[in-house]
């Protein structure tokens, strides 16, 4: 019992990983209907700057302060990222506006193999450390109820804290400030926003900046566990599955989804899959988000297609 | 002047309905069908054969067939791998278990197995559509990963999970040299280039399309979507299927499932939108652009750097590689969002009217 | 006058054709993994590779004769290391060895090489099965394959654990690389596992291994007594980290050469100490008489390949014994075929056939107490079975165990009945005394 409920808890951290990295698709798509396949890339391209600036930065100031390194690195990180999202709308999006979602779906695939190689040419290819005080060793819970306690990896659950702060930052965002309001306007209808005078192009760009600085928090996050090397750009493929469970466009339903699919995947790696022989969880978590949308075509939250004739 | 119709009259509705009408067409398809059978053999060497010219053919199949189902039938499909190593695996198995199976046998069996995988995962397509369904196809190439490396049964129970054929034979013929090999999948692909052209412009195909342009219109007018789209991905995987088997037995000779990744569905749908989709020359477009692409960078960078004076290195080459690769592909999308085939095309209209201008 | 001029002229042509003539060139190929999944790991071996190669050259060469080093990027991807072998096969003069770094390019290479007739040399990985001379004609798993590795882990447990007897009723799990290269350390695990009784717990790890969460906490459950890791790239390290996080004691891990470098434990630090990995004879050797060398006649000169500090690490240490082997085996080709001679793929393959790498010759390389002695023959390819343990002490890499060697009589059994099967399925016919001398 104790473990079964340790299964749990680690997947639903790993769920809100997942939705980290699922959150930058999902601001993207909804307000410029592009399904940015460079989130992943852009999260190794983020946690890259993050990474080499962290060490760069006492190497040229001389100041080896951990906390400042830290910051500055993630101030420098965020700008670059800023810089990133400008060039991609500038150079790419304003071109290919009103293509079909294919088109646009390959240039997003070609910005990911530009950025992939862009990072490792500027920061290199070995493994980098992002080191942010991050405590490493697990601690038990309820060791008396429990024989040998429930592990909970304290990593996890400050990372998850972080990825509920993001959220919460978001809503306040879009919800409080008028750049926010213009978002969601963008959202919804582009021709109507563009008709009131909301400047299409800078809402774009603005929505790729956030994008951007989601996927450097959540680089830092998992360069923090993992370390930071291209293998990092992968983690996209873990959390699609999550965006489609829970709607592309739906920013609750990338964290609901993030839970369902960090836990279902882990319960069945560790309950199912000695008796097929382990290493199901990949192919589980794309199976339980398609179960899923066999009852709900457009995930738990997504809008829903309508289709005129 | 010399591309034009004047003169060619069609005296029979067969006449009318073949698939080049015009007589230059003919002879230009007929004169391309000879330099690739009879003066590419004499033209080329091994290397060109081996690392460009073989993979160049297997995968223009296969991006054929991916193309019938993302570009004629509007399913966007990931799966493309998965459904190549279930008829590279199909075919292994076909080949070794049954003692004396013909090689040609064994390839069009991998290609059946493919098409009950490709049915079973097309299913979702019925209820699920665009991004959503291009992402759960996914779920078809992980799940093929999986499976062929834990499953023994599909690896001949080999220990370390890799399968080799060798010593392949064709009506007795070998298949052995670089140049048997070129030859033997030209006619495989010109054999099924020649199948899905005729398919798209019949009424399978013309279904696929309507549902590719607006699928609730389909419905009304009395197209069947479920019977449209599984066709599309049964004769998809069919042949994708054999463009793995192809793949495996003849380019590779001994493959894992890692040659089968979802880095090979990326590069089929790549080659089919580079290439133009809903265009069977553009599968053959794109498949060029991305097998000579990579290539080509590769020797021409370290050529350039010599030339500059400034020592590149291996790494650099291949970060480059990735740079110019999608740099490329995105610079392709903006001036030309139809594909290497629609230049293809606008290049006849011009061609029709030249030297005049209009 | 003119008479004069064309004397002089000719004898000029002449002398400048003999200079020319006399910068023959050994090629040898190197298929690197500089960028992708195992860059920070591959990258090293490149380099200590081509330093060795360069360091070769400054000794004067094999005989005389040159080394040429030229690089083709895989990123451990197989159809690109495969299009790599196709473009390097016939440069340069022809190439005389290949080293694939991994196992996929390997099985691929192996239906390959018989046909182009270039041997190839698989030190510490590929097919386990390729020590059999005997039907594996062109490979060469020179000084230790992964059945190796597997069996001196076993006995290096057994030791710590006071005899092989004791291993009865122990859990062994092991976390590997779900490819043919994880896979290739099963067999022996397998056996042992039969004869010893302990149990053997396989957990695979999907390709590349960014996320092992559910593996470890799968350890966490079983409780392996022990765990034996086969990765290699990024893989190593997540796994490491992922051991502290479910607070599995590091002391009962044990990485197979592959899995055991630098690249995989510094991030972790002093979280990863008592981290051990059963290494192919070499560990980290900054201090040995051939590193020495390497920065005196290499480095100092400024044609290193990678950095300095690199330079004695573990996995550029392997890159050097695969040169050296490499090297070695021309330079005893060349007995045979003529010294001062580039020697053909062919004249190679008889000389990794016959290598006889004596402690005297080793030492005398620069290679004391690095090295044991090498000595292939026509049925094994192998020509050693010697490792020893080294485990990381937060910061570095100590030894802890003496030199073991793998049991061969378990082993040679196996290695024949595997590449009798694959014998029998490609039809070939096993090697005979007389194709042995060729």
């Amino acid at each position: 019992m104790g473990f079964f409920i340790e299964t749990l808890f680690s997947g639903l951290m790993a769920g809100m990983l997942y939705s980290l990295v699922a959150l930058g698709f999902v601001l993207i798509f909804k307000a410029s209907g592009v399904f940015n396949f460079a989130q992943g890339a852009m999260v190794l391209f983020a946690a890259l700057a993050m990474a080499r600036f962290a060490e760069w930065i006492p190497a040229w100031t001389g100041i080896t302060n951990l906390i400042f390194a830290n910051v500055a690195a993630f101030l420098i990180a965020g700008l670059i990222m800023f810089a990133v999202a400008w060039l991609i709308e500038r150079l790419v999006l304003r071109h290919l506006v009103n293509q079909e979602a294919t088109t646009l779906l390959m240039a997003t695939l070609g910005i990911t193999y530009f950025l992939e190689g862009l990072g490792q040419t500027i920061f290199g290819s070995d493994i980098y450390q992002i080191n942010i005080g991050m405590p490493k060793e697990p601690i038990f819970l309820f060791d008396g109820v429990f024989p040998g306690g429930i592990l909970v990896n304290q990593e996890d659950v400050i990372a998850a804290l972080i990825a509920a702060a993001l959220v919460a930052l978001l809503s306040l965002f879009f919800q409080k400030t008028s750049t926010g309001r213009a978002l969601r306007a963008v959202a919804d209808d582009h021709q109507a926003a563009q008709s009131i005078g909301i400047p299409l192009n800078r809402i774009w760009v603005i929505v790729w900046c956030v994008a951007g600085v989601v996927a450097l928090v959540a680089g830092m996050i998992w360069g923090s566990k993992l370390g930071v090397q291209f293998t990092l750009a992968t983690v996209a493929l873990r959390a699609l599955p999550v965006i489609i469970l829970g709607g592309l466009t739906s920013v609750p339903g990338a964290i609901v989804g993030g839970l369902i699919i960090g836990v279902g995947e882990k319960l069945s790696e560790v309950y199912l899959g000695p008796f097929v022989g382990g290493g199901i969880e990949i192919w589980f978590a794309y199976v339980l988000a398609l179960v899923f949308l066999l009852f709900r075509p457009q995930g738990l939250f997504g809008e829903k297609i309508i289709d005129r004739v | 002047m010399f591309y034009r119709e004047n003169g060619q009259f069609k005296t029979s509705y067969r006449a009318d309905q073949q698939i080049f009408p015009i007589a230059q067409d003919r002879w230009a398809v007929l004169a391309m069908l000879a330099f690739g059978f009879i003066a590419v053999p004499f033209l080329f060497d091994e290397y060109m054969f081996r690392a460009i010219l073989i993979p160049f053919v297997i995968l223009a199949l296969a991006a054929l067939g991916v193309n019938i189902l993302v570009g004629y039938c509007g399913q966007i499909s990931l799966g493309s791998g998965a459904f190549m190593a279930v008829g590279a695996y199909a075919a292994y198995n076909t080949y070794v278990r049954i003692d004396g199976m013909p090689l040609i046998v064994a390839l069009l069996a991998g290609g059946v197995f493919a098409t009950l995988v490709g049915v079973f995962f097309g299913i979702p397509s019925l209820r699920v559509k665009g991004l959503y369904l291009a992402v759960a196809t996914l779920a078809a190439q992980f799940f093929c990963d999986w499976a062929f490396l834990r499953i023994a049964w599909f690896t001949n129970n080999s220990t370390s999970g890799s399968v080799s054929v060798s010593n392949l034979k064709v009506f007795g013929w070998a298949i052995d040299s670089p140049i048997q090999k070129y030859l033997f999948c030209l006619t495989f692909l010109v054999v099924f280039g020649l199948m899905a052209k005729n398919l798209v412009r019949s009424a399978v195909g013309r279904e696929w399309m309507a549902i590719r342009d607006m699928d609730v219109a389909a419905a009304v007018i009395g197209i069947r979507p479920m019977y449209a789209k599984l066709t599309a991905f049964a004769v998809s995987s069919f042949i994708v299927g054999v463009a793995g088997g192809l793949w495996g037995f003849v380019h590779l000779g001994s493959w894992e499932p890692a040659a089968f990744s979802v880095d090979r569905s990326f590069q089929l749908l790549f080659m089919v939108i580079i290439g133009g989709m809903g265009s069977i020359m553009g599968s053959f477009f794109g498949a060029a652009f991305i097998v000579v692409l990579p290539i080509f960078l590769n020797q021409f960078l370290p050529a350039v750097g010599d030339l500059i004076g400034v020592p590149i290195s291996t790494a650099f080459v291949s970060h480059a590689e990735l740079m110019i690769f999608g740099a490329l592909i995105v610079w392709f999308l903006i001036v030309e969002p139809h594909g290497l085939a629609r230049l293809w095309s606008i290049g006849k209209q011009k061609l029709r009217l030249w030297p005049f201008p209009h | 006058m003119k008479i004069r001029n064309i004397v002089l002229a000719s004898v000029i042509a002449v002398a400048g054709a003999g200079a020319f003539a006399q910068a023959k060139e050994q090629f040898f190929p190197v298929l690197s993994g500089r960028t992708g999944p195992v860059a920070p790991n591959a990258t090293p071996w490149a380099n200590g590779h081509n330093d060795y190669m360069k360091l070769v050259n400054a000794r004067g060469g094999i005989n005389g004769v040159k080394t040429l080093v030229e690089e083709c990027e895989t990123a451990y991807a197989t159809d690109r290391g495969v299009e790599c072998y196709e473009r390097l096969k016939g440069k340069h003069g022809g190439a005389t060895v290949f080293q694939p770094l991994s196992t996929g390019i390997t099985f691929a290479l192996t239906e390959k090489v018989p046909g182009d007739k270039i041997p190839l040399i698989t030190s510490g990985y590929g097919r386990s099965d390729s020590a059999d001379g005997g039907v594996f004609k062109w490979n060469f798993p020179l000084i230790g394959h992964y059945w190796v590795a597997g069996d001196v882990v076993l006995k290096h447990i057994g030791n710590k654990l006071g005899g092989m007897d004791k291993l009865k009723g122990k859990k062994i799990g092991v976390g590997y690389h779900d490819s043919p290269f994880g896979k290739e350390l099963l067999p022996i695990l397998q056996e042992r596992a039969a004869q010893y009784g302990f149990t053997l717990l396989p957990l695979p790890i999907a390709a590349p291994g960014v996320e092992q969460k559910s593996t470890w906490l799968q350890v966490r459950q079983q409780q392996p007594d022990f765990m034996i890791l086969q990765t290699w790239g990024v893989m190593t390290g997540t796994a490491v980290k992922e051991a502290q996080a479910v607070g599995y004691p590091r002391e009962k891990m044990f990485g197979t050469w592959w899995s055991g470098a630098e690249p995989d434990l510094q991030d972790v630090g002093a979280g990863a100490k008592g981290y051990s990995a059963v290494m192919m004879q070499h560990g980290a050797e900054r201090q040995s008489d051939v590193v020495k060398e390497i920065l005196e006649k290499v480095h100092a000169k400024g044609e290193g390949t990678g950095p300095k500090d690199e330079v004695g690490s573990v996995l550029y240490m392997r890159g050097v014994l695969g040169a050296l082997l490499a090297v070695e085996g021309v330079r005893a080709a060349q007995e045979r075929f003529g010294k001062g001679k580039v020697m053909t793929g062919e004249q190679a393959r008889w000389g990794y056939e016959n290598l006889n790498l004596t402690q005297a010759k080793l030492d005398a390389l620069g290679f004391k107490g690095v090295m044991r002695p090498v000595s292939t023959s026509c049925f094994d390819h192998m020509g050693a079975a010697w490792a020893r343990i080294h485990t990381w002490d937060g910061s570095k890499f100590v030894w802890s165990s003496d030199w073991l060697e793998a049991d061969e009589q378990v082993i040679k059994p196996m290695v024949k009945a595997s590449a009798d099967k694959y014998a029998a399925e490609k039809k070939l016919t096993r090697r005979s005394g007389a194709d042995c001398q060729s």
